[in-house]
């Protein structure tokens, strides 16, 4: 049976973007919707009405939603690649980190960047060094989270690995994950966007930086 | 092979309670340990550092933590008896996106009905019965948001029923006016033993949050 599947994401968001990397990791065809959120289609709202948010992944007319509720459906899905360990408890620890990264490392990042003043911004840098420490920790002895390939978590922290470099770039922030403070991290990050299907799903850098900066500013005074 | 599982916990916690449930649904023997909150035990800030939060699942010396993930642990290593969620790819998503809405969007309007007061508690009020009306949409004419059988978005959502009192008497407002089918599905629920064991009384809870604004000088 013809496979049809569909993904609707926006060109800078990390989270559209975790569902193509991973897409591509398994080599699967997909047509991908660029969605305007300041004029969602008519798609999208039939698609994921409940949240009306992308990414959204429609498999043969099904629509799933949620960034991390869809990267378990592709490896359920098509099992070649896999990117989530079998083990009960590998997957939960792998869950247990995907949430600790959207929940924690994901505003502290926004924070550090372009919270509304220098003391908003120093305070939230110092929260995110604590939380990457217990990322550099989790990395011990692993190439990647995933182990010696490229799994969920890895997927999972792309906002780590490339859009913290972007947004630091972007906003002028202080060096936030450095080689110096996390070397095991600062590796990772490199490692992870050289793999083919991960560097072929990242936005555009000198387009993102400049997009990022002009909604946000250049709020870090050179220090 | 001997399990040895051990539950961090806190009585009226909604969280610890899903882990209860998901327990006794499995028919697990386990160790309870109820944890102070306000002098949390080393053998808490041993097992979640990250978080320093309950519950906590200890198996056999290894900690699980994040009662969604708990839950979904249980049902992966527990497999062969009542499985929470549904065997195919699709409908697995389906309930893991709706256990995702739960997560997002119910604790924090929840404990805003009585935390605060005014305009805030008429907002979260507000926000509380539009939520819950989209789940009762969800669940539509299903005995469960299973389906036929009790499951992981039910017991995501179940256990914020032995608040629903604590709600109702701060918020001022009737839950059951608003989302009739919400506590008939809550009440299917607990006829199961599983869940009637796992749920403090409800009016146990307002009596606690009582204390709690109390002490915490909330009021």
């Amino acid at each position: 049976m013809a496979e049809e599947v569909l993904v609707f994401g926006t060109w800078s968001s990390p989270y559209g973007r975790r569902v193509e990397m991973a897409l591509k990791l398994k080599g699967i065809e997909y047509k991908y919707i660029e969605e305007d959120l300041t004029n969602k289609s008519p798609s999208l709202l039939k698609y994921n009405p409940v949240h009306k948010k992308i990414p959204v992944l429609v498999h043969n007319g099904k629509p799933v939603a949620e960034s991390l509720v869809i990267l378990e459906y592709i490896d359920e899905t098509w099992k070649n690649h896999p990117i989530f360990p079998k083990d009960p408890y590998e997957r939960a620890n792998a869950r247990f980190w995907a949430k600790f990264i959207d929940e924690k490392c994901l505003p502290a990042i926004r924070k550090a960047c372009w919270g509304e003043d220098q003391k908003e911004r120093e305070k939230a840098a110092e929260e995110l060094s604590k939380l990457l420490q217990f990322l550099e920790n989790e990395l011990e002895g692993k190439r990647y989270f995933g182990g010696g390939t490229i799994g969920l978590l890895d997927i999972a922290a792309n906002m780590i690995g490339y859009w913290l470099g972007v947004f630091e770039e972007a906003s002028g922030a202080s060096e936030l994950l450095t080689r110096e403070k996390f070397p095991k991290l600062f590796n990772w990050a490199n490692e992870f966007v050289s793999v083919s299907a991960i560097k072929e799903s990242l936005p555009p850098r000198d387009k993102h930086v400049a997009f990022m900066r002009k909604r946000f500013g250049m709020v870090n005074t050179s220090k | 092979m001997a399990h040895e599982v051990v539950l961090l916990d806190f009585w009226p916690s909604m969280f610890g309670m899903r882990v209860r449930v998901a327990l006794a649904e499995k028919g697990i023997k386990y160790e309870y340990k109820e944890e102070d909150l306000r002098n949390k035990s080393p053998l808490l800030l041993k097992m979640n550092p990250i978080h320093k939060k309950i519950p906590v699942l200890i198996h056999n010396g290894k900690p699980v933590c994040e009662s969604l993930v708990i839950v979904q642990y249980i049902d992966e290593v527990w497999k062969d008896k009542n499985p929470f969620l549904p065997s195919d790819p699709y409908h697995k998503a389906h309930s893991r996106f709706w256990a995702d809405f739960i997560e997002q969007k119910v604790y924090d309007t929840a404990r805003k009905i009585w935390a605060t007061k005014g305009e805030e508690q008429e907002v979260a009020k507000k926000e509380f019965i539009e939520t819950f009306k989209i789940l009762e949409g969800e669940l539509g004419e299903k005995p469960f948001f299973g389906g036929e059988t009790f499951g992981f978005v039910d017991i995501a959502l179940i256990t914020f029923y032995s608040w629903f009192y604590t709600y109702e008497t701060f918020g001022n407002f009737s839950i059951e006016a608003e989302c009739p089918k919400i506590i008939a599905w809550a009440k299917r629920c607990m006829q199961k033993e599983s869940v009637a064991n796992s749920l403090p009384d409800q009016k146990k809870i307002y009596e606690f949050t009582v204390w709690m604004k109390k002490y915490f000088g909330m009021d």
